[in-house]
């Protein structure tokens, strides 16, 4: 494949070294305690080893040093992606901060604001839930009513949240507030609240999958002071924009796994509960070939995020390969996670209890968890507008005559 | 598409202007109408090997010009958009690899000079069915002669020289047989897509042996996947644009029916098939300049998933043209054979979906 960059040798033992010196054996080969859907509170080791990352700003490595991020080529921040990967060690440094709001903060903010927020989110101290989607604005997002009134010195919110990921675990809000009813898209703002506050109340949602990854977040007279107003007054829209493809970029994940994929490659689950034809081939040539098919399609997913990334590095100007990236992500996941059940058969059913192992039980959830992914993050319908609209140039609808 | 050397970049320009302008649809329509036995226009096959492009993958020593096979699928790519039909396949790739690779050196100084300047066409003779089976071989060396049936070999009709697989007392290897030996009888074939094909009967016809076995003709027949699979990148992707450039003009209802979202949204999709099926592509050309252990499961990963991709497109071709499409007077039905066509050649979708799992042991 291609040449991702330089790897400095020197660079490379200074990271080896700084791991080996400060990752707790304990935690190799854990996952990240904060990507599951429960969290129970973080054990002395998983404690140290975020105050360790968040300190060295390897957390986001490649975010400017004068804010506690790691400040580090992109180069330089493979090889510490490489290094942890080879160590066993998760990215403690992680969430909505993470992948959305920060980095559309260091585009979009004021120096104070960057000053204030970003290094929380470094040293992973705060966490941030996104205040998008309202009840009556999901895939049209733009119609959302939430009022933000001006009151001299502060905004006065108003309004009612959905689909809030993490809303109960989240420290700050970032939300997209109606500031002028006269227009849609440029009516709208982008500002921060803290969620520990009177007028904010959350209410998980149970989902189909008996998780609740998601909230329901009513806010009531909450008073943002002005200096919590993200870019321009009413021009919230294309900040959103931008940071919605943050949100997809981190979304369309199948690599190692994907998000509710099981430790175990498919064809090795395949074996196990299938088993094998005398030539050692899956017995269901059926489920085996479709077993194939989604292992190629999870492949070809992975090599056009690398030709992604090797194009955004090279000369050859941004790659449209970034746009089919959640639609072909997801759709290997979920795939795959119907697969998985399929080949567990009824051992792939059970909900609860005896009679089924951790991995049994993690399909099935994962299974109708996973169902979201096609629709959170603009649905696989927006991004086929997306596609066809931006990419390929297809024009809008008139009125038929 | 793959980010790409100086060198590398010349040489698409350079294909895709002379494509574009000696060698666009129309030509290929004028050599199928004028029904010309080879399957190709010998005069643009002059042409391009003048311009280097049969020895690109053959090394300086022997005429060529070393720049890989990532190079040569780039040129391959262009030619496919138009379709059109060269022996660039058959003989700069596919023979001229197994001439590399098992060749000994009288072997190769006697052909590669000159399949690199295109006097002489070579080609593989490899299936000897419908389907492609290169571990099913009756074709049988013995005492120096081969004899055996080898049936849809590409550029049959022009070839010079075939590497013929045959079994011989160490198991399945390949063999060189000149054509003009008093053993080899060809049978044209006129096949659907229109480029040269034929069927061969070797009688008892001389034949000398590369070096290589039966893990020659799998390396072999892996660079002539990738070959094919770059050839359909660049045919699928044309026929895809030609939809699109039709679904933005042809008016009904009173608009473009490109504002249509159910249109819309299969052109998304076969957007982002194409998008999967060219890093496959380049991944496993890449894959065969760096010698890459995965080269064989990432030459049947890309031909699968190419081979789903230029049907997809295909179809939709025709369909979303609707009326116009189904006529002769129209370019879609060449990307449909095409595509058939292409998608057989070394082995199917469903041929590489078994490999591919067959490699990696399930």
């Amino acid at each position: 494949m291609a040449d991702f960059g330089g790897s400095d040798e020197a660079f490379r033992t200074e990271v080896r070294n700084w791991i080996s010196a400060n990752f707790p054996a304990s935690l190799k080969g854990k996952p990240n305690p904060m990507m599951r859907e429960e969290r129970s509170k973080p054990s002395a080791d998983q404690e140290a080893w975020r105050k360790a990352m968040g300190d060295k700003g390897w957390g986001v490595p490649t975010w400017p040093k004068e804010y506690g991020g790691g400040g580090l080529s992109p180069a330089e921040a493979r090889v510490v992606q490489q290094e942890l990967g080879r160590a066993g060690a998760y990215n403690p440094i992680a969430g909505m901060g993470v992948m959305m709001f920060g980095p559309t903060l260091l585009e979009y903010g004021t120096e104070a604001q960057k000053k204030q927020h970003i290094p929380p989110i470094v040293k992973g101290d705060l966490q941030w839930c996104q205040g998008f989607s309202e009840p009556g604005a999901g895939s049209d997002l733009a119609s959302l009513q939430t009022k933000a009134e001006d009151k001299g010195d502060h905004f006065l919110v108003n309004g009612q949240k959905i689909w809030t990921s993490g809303a109960q675990f989240a420290d700050w809000c970032f939300c997209l507030v109606r500031t002028d009813t006269s227009k849609k898209h440029e009516g709208i703002s982008f500002v921060l609240f803290p969620m520990h506050q009177a007028g904010v109340e959350v209410r998980p949602i149970q989902l189909i999958s008996g998780n609740s990854p998601f909230c329901e977040t009513f806010i009531t007279d909450v008073k943002v002071p002005k200096d919590q107003l993200v870019g321009p007054l009413n021009g919230g829209w294309s900040i959103a924009k931008r940071l919605l493809q943050h949100e997809r970029s981190g979304l369309s994940g199948a690599g190692g796994g994907g998000m509710f994929g099981m430790a175990k490659p498919l064809e090795a689950l395949a074996k196990e509960y299938i088993g094998t034809d005398a030539a050692g081939r899956i017995a269901d040539s059926d489920l085996r070939t479709r077993v194939i098919q989604n292992q190629i399609d999870a492949r070809a997913f992975q090599q056009t995020a690398f030709r992604a990334m090797a194009e955004s590095k090279g000369n050859s100007s941004p790659s449209a390969a970034t746009s089919i990236m959640k639609n072909a992500g997801t759709r290997v996941m979920q795939d795959r996670a119907e697969l998985t059940l399929e080949i567990m058969g009824a051992q792939g059913l059970g909900w609860a209890g005896e009679g089924f192992n951790a991995d049994e039980l993690m399909a099935v959830r994962g299974w109708l968890g996973g169902k979201a992914v096609t629709i959170y993050g603009g649905s696989q319908e927006i991004q086929n507008n997306i596609i066809s609209k931006r990419i390929l140039g297809l024009p809008d609808l008139t009125q038929s005559k | 598409m793959a980010v790409l050397t100086e060198e590398q970049s010349m040489l698409k320009d350079a294909a895709k202007s002379w494509v574009q302008e000696k060698s666009p649809v129309s030509a290929f329509r004028k050599m199928r109408d004028s029904g010309v036995e080879l399957g190709y226009d010998a005069a643009a096959w002059n042409e391009m090997a003048e311009m280097g492009w049969a020895g690109v993958i053959i090394p300086e020593e022997y005429g060529g010009s070393n720049f890989g096979y990532l190079s040569l699928g780039l040129i391959l790519e262009e030619l496919g958009r138009t379709l059109t039909a060269s022996p660039l396949l058959a003989s700069g790739l596919a023979a001229a690899s197994a001439l590399m690779l098992g060749g000994s050196d009288d072997q190769k100084s006697t052909w590669l000079p000159k399949i690199a300047d295109g006097s002489v066409i070579a080609t593989l003779a490899v299936d000897e069915g419908p389907h492609h089976r290169p571990d099913k071989v009756e074709a049988t060396f013995k005492d120096g002669v081969i004899t055996g049936k080898k049936s849809f070999v590409l550029e049959g009709p022009a070839a010079q020289l075939f590497v013929v697989s045959a079994k011989g007392s160490d198991g399945i290897g390949l063999y060189l047989v000149k054509a003009d030996d008093v053993g080899v009888v060809k049978q044209r074939l006129q096949l659907a897509d229109s480029r040269g094909a034929a069927n061969v009967e070797f009688q008892g016809a001389a034949a000398e042996p590369l070096s290589g076995g039966y893990a020659l003709v799998e390396k072999v027949l892996d660079r002539a996947r990738a070959g094919v699979a770059a050839e359909m990148l660049g045919a699928a992707t044309q026929a895809f644009e030609t939809t699109l450039d039709y679904l933005k003009t042809r008016v009904q209802f009173g608009q473009v029916i490109g504002s249509f979202q159910a249109l819309q949204h299969r052109a998304a999709k076969m957007f982002t098939d194409l998008e999967l099926s060219r890093s496959a592509v380049e991944a496993a050309l890449t894959a065969i300049d760096n010698d890459s252990p995965d080269t064989a499961e990432l030459v049947s990963l890309a031909k699968a998933k190419m081979g789903d991709t230029f049907h997809l497109v295909s179809n939709e071709m025709v369909q979303m043209h609707g009326g116009i499409g189904m006529t002769d007077a129209h370019d879609a039905g060449f990307y449909l054979k095409r595509a058939r066509a292409a998608e057989a050649a070394f082995g199917n979708q469903a041929y590489h979906r078994d490999r591919y799992a067959r490699i990696q042991g399930y």
